[in-house]
C-alpha cells in the first residue's frame, strides 16, 4: 500500500514536471512568434497604408500588451489552436497532424527492422563474443556509425532504384484513407515505397541497438541467477531468452525511449532524401518559406512528443522494475 | 642522445602500429586528407568560392574517365560549373575546420565544468550532472536543426550563408559539451583522491592551480580519446545540417552542401556530384573514428590490460 502511494506520488510528480516543460516550450514558441512573425505582412502585404494596418492590428488584438497576447496564445494552445499556416492558410496543427501518419509509419517500419535484427545480432554477439560472425557484425556496425544517414539513403536509391530498378525512390506511393489516418501500409505500392526509407532510418539505429543489446546481455549473463538457471539444467537458449533477455530488455526500452529527439532528427534527414511527405519534410518547407506559425507549431508538437515519451518511459520503468528505488532520487 | 630519445618514442608507436594495421591505414588516410586540405590553395586548379572563376556553361561535365569529359576537370564539374576536385578540397577544408573548432568549444565548456564537478562534488556536482543529462536528452542534431532553422527563418537564407561557419561551430559546439564534462568529471574524481593531489593541497597550491596544473594533465588521455569521437560527430553533424540546407550555402559549399546540390541532378545521370563528395566524407569519418579507436586502445589503461 505504501509502495502504491509512493508510486502514485512519483507519477504525479513526473506529470507536473512534464507540464512545466510543456509550458516552457510554449513560452519559447510564443517568444519566437512575437519576435519573428508579423501576421499583418502575411495577410496584407507591404503596400497598405498605415491607418488600415493599425485598424486591422486592433481588430486582431495585436496591439494588446504582451501578457494579454500570451494569455490568448496559451488559451488557444490548450484548445489545440496554435495559429494559421501562412503557406496552407489552414490551422497549423491540422496541417501537421495530416503529415503525422507518414512520419509515424516510417518510424514504425524502421523500428520493426531494428527490433528484428538487433535482438538476434546483439544476443549472438553477447553469447559468442569470440565467434567470427560476432566480430563481423561489430565491424560492420562500426562502419555503419561512420556513414551519415542521408548517404545511406542516397546509396540505397542508387543501387535499388537507379541501377536495379527494383524499388521506388520517392514519396509514399498509393495510400488508403482510414478516417483521419492516411496509411500506406495496406497497399503493395505503399509498402514498396516504405522499404528503402525504413531501411535507411534503421541503418543508423541498428549499430547503436546491437551494441546496447550486446552490452545489456553481457551484463545479465554475468549475474548469479543465470548461473543458477544453468546449474538447474535449463537449456542455453532458454537461459538466454527467458532469463537474461527479459531483464536486459528493460534498460534497453528506457534508453531507446530517451533517444526520441535523435530519432526525430534522423527521420527528418531520411524524409528529405526520399521526399517522404512527413512532418520533417513539412518543417523544412516551412523554414524555407518562413512560415513562422507552422515552424513554432512544429516545435510545440515535437516538444510534446519528447515530453510524453520521456514521462512514459520514466513511469513504465518504475512499474516494471521494482529495483528502481523511489527514495533513490537525487 | 637525441637519437636514443627518438628510438624510445618510436618503439611504442611501432608496437601500436603492429597491433592495429587498420589504425595505420586510418592515420595515413587522415594524414593525406589533412595535407591535401592544408595545401588546397596550391593543389586546386581553381578557387571554388570565387564565383568569377567558373562558368555555369561548364555545369555537369563528367569525371575524366567517363565519356564527354573535359581535360580541365579531373573529377568533372558540379551543378554550377565548379571544378569538383577543387570543390571537394575546399569543402573538406570547411568540414574539418567546423569539426575541429566545434570540438574546441565543446572542450572549453565541458572540461572546466567536469573538473569543477569532479573536484568540488556535492551540490556543484549534482548541478553539472543534471544539466549534462538534460542537454544530452535534447539531442544535438535536433537542437542544431531548430536553432539554425529559426536563424534562417528570422534573417533569411543569405544571412545564414554569410555567418554559416561561426554559427555551425557554436551550435554544434554548445550542444555537445556534456561528453567532455562527464569524462572529465569521472577522471577527476579518481585523481582527486590520489596522494599527489593531497600533497599539493597540503603544500598550499590553490584550488585553481590544483585543477589546472596537477589534475588536468593527468586526465588528458581520456579527454583526447573522446575528442576524436567528437570530431567525427561534429563533422557528421555539419554535413547533415548542410545537406538539409541549414548549413553552408551553395556559394561556399562544404561536403554536405555538394551532396545536396548534386542530389537534384543525380537522376539526370550526374551521379558524381553527389557520390564523390559522399565517398570523401565517409573516408574522412571512418578514418577519424578508426584513429579514435586506436587512441582509445593506446591511452585507456583498462583496454590495454586485455
Amino acid at each position: 500500500m505504501r509502495a502504491l502511494l509512493a508510486g502514485l506520488g512519483f507519477a504525479t510528480g513526473r506529470l507536473i514536471q512534464a507540464m512545466l516543460v510543456m509550458l516552457a516550450i510554449l513560452l519559447i514558441a510564443f517568444a519566437v512568434r512575437s519576435a519573428l512573425g508579423d501576421p499583418l505582412r502575411e495577410i496584407m502585404g507591404e503596400a497598405v497604408p498605415e491607418s488600415e494596418r493599425a485598424e486591422l492590428r486592433h481588430e486582431l488584438g495585436l496591439d494588446a500588451p504582451w501578457p494579454v497576447q500570451l494569455a490568448r496564445y496559451l488559451g488557444g494552445a490548450v484548445q489545440g489552436d496554435l495559429g494559421t499556416s501562412t503557406i496552407y492558410k489552414r490551422p497549423t496543427l491540422e496541417v501537421i497532424l495530416a503529415k503525422f501518419p507518414a512520419s509515424f509509419e516510417l518510424v514504425l517500419g524502421a523500428s520493426l527492422i531494428v527490433l528484428l535484427l538487433s535482438l538476434p545480432a546483439g544476443i549472438y554477439c553477447a553469447v559468442r563474443p569470440r565467434a567470427w560472425g560476432a566480430r563481423l557484425i561489430l565491424a560492420i556496425s562500426v562502419l555503419g556509425i561512420s556513414i551519415p544517414v542521408f548517404l545511406t539513403g542516397i546509396f540505397l536509391i542508387t543501387i535499388f532504384s537507379v541501377w536495379l530498378g527494383w524499388l521506388p525512390a520517392f514519396g509514399r506511393g498509393e495510400t488508403i484513407r482510414l478516417g483521419p489516418w492516411e496509411t500506406g501500409l495496406l497497399t503493395a505500392d505503399g509498402l514498396a515505397h516504405l522499404i528503402l526509407p525504413a531501411l535507411t532510418l534503421s541503418s543508423i539505429m541498428l549499430p547503436f541497438f546491437i551494441r546496447l543489446v550486446r552490452g545489456a546481455m553481457l551484463d545479465e549473463l554475468g549475474h548469479d541467477y543465470v548461473r543458477t538457471a544453468r546449474a538447474k539444467g535449463a537449456s542455453p537458449l532458454r537461459v538466454w531468452l527467458s532469463h537474461a533477455l527479459r531483464n536486459a530488455l528493460l534498460p534497453l526500452a528506457a534508453i531507446g525511449g530517451l533517444q526520441i529527439g535523435t530519432l526525430i532528427a534522423y527521420t527528418l534527414l531520411t524524409e528529405t532524401v526520399f521526399q517522404w511527405p512527413g512532418m520533417g519534410f513539412l518543417f523544412l518547407e516551412a523554414v524555407t518559406r518562413a512560415d513562422i506559425p507552422l515552424i513554432t507549431t512544429y516545435l510545440v508538437f515535437v516538444g510534446l512528443l519528447f515530453v510524453v515519451t520521456n514521462t512514459l518511459v520514466d513511469i513504465v520503468s518504475l512499474l516494471l522494475d521494482p529495483r528502481i528505488g523511489l527514495e533513490g532520487e537525487r | 642522445m637525441r637519437a636514443g630519445a627518438l628510438r624510445r618514442n618510436a618503439s611504442p608507436l611501432r608496437h601500436l602500429a603492429a597491433r592495429h594495421p587498420g589504425g595505420v591505414v586510418a592515420a595515413s588516410v587522415l594524414g593525406a586528407i589533412a595535407l591535401a586540405v592544408i595545401l588546397a590553395p596550391l593543389i586546386a586548379p581553381q578557387n571554388p568560392f570565387d564565383l568569377k572563376s567558373f562558368d555555369v556553361l561548364d555545369a555537369g561535365i563528367p569525371p575524366s574517365w567517363l565519356a564527354g569529359s573535359d581535360e580541365r576537370f579531373l573529377l568533372g564539374t558540379d551543378a554550377q560549373g565548379r571544378d569538383l576536385w577543387s570543390a571537394i578540397l575546399y569543402g573538406t577544408r570547411i568540414s574539418l575546420t567546423v569539426g575541429l573548432f566545434a570540438v574546441v568549444i565543446q572542450a572549453a565548456i565541458g572540461v572546466p565544468l567536469g573538473l569543477l564537478a569532479g573536484y568540488a562534488g556535492g551540490r556543484m556536482d549534482a548541478f553539472v550532472t543534471r544539466a549534462a543529462d538534460i542537454q544530452l536528452s535534447l539531442s544535438t542534431l535536433m537542437m542544431a536543426i531548430i536553432a539554425l532553422a529559426l536563424f534562417r527563418a528570422a534573417l533569411g537564407g543569405e544571412s545564414l550563408g554569410r555567418f554559416a561557419v561561426p554559427l555551425l561551430v557554436v551550435v554544434i559546439g554548445v550542444a555537445e559539451w556534456p561528453h567532455f564534462a562527464r569524462t572529465a568529471r569521472a577522471a577527476t574524481q579518481v585523481e582527486a583522491a590520489k596522494d599527489y593531489v593531497r600533497a599539493a593541497r597540503a603544500l598550499g597550491v590553490t584550488t585553481f592551480g590544483l585543477m589546472w596544473r596537477h589534475i588536468l594533465p593527468n586526465i588528458a588521455s581520456p579527454l583526447i580519446v573522446i575528442a576524436a569521437t567528437q570530431v567525427a560527430g561534429a563533422i557528421m553533424a555539419e554535413a547533415a545540417l548542410s545537406f538539409l540546407g541549414l548549413g553552408m550555402p551553395v556559394t561556399k559549399p562544404s561536403l554536405g552542401t555538394l551532396i545536396r546540390s548534386g542530389y537534384d541532378l543525380m537522376f539526370a545521370g550526374a551521379w558524381w556530384i553527389t557520390i564523390l563528395p559522399g565517398l570523401v566524407l565517409i573516408g574522412l569519418l571512418v578514418s577519424v573514428n578508426g584513429l579514435g579507436d586506436v587512441l582509445r586502445d593506446a591511452l585507456d589503461p583498462r583496454r590495454r590490460a586485455d
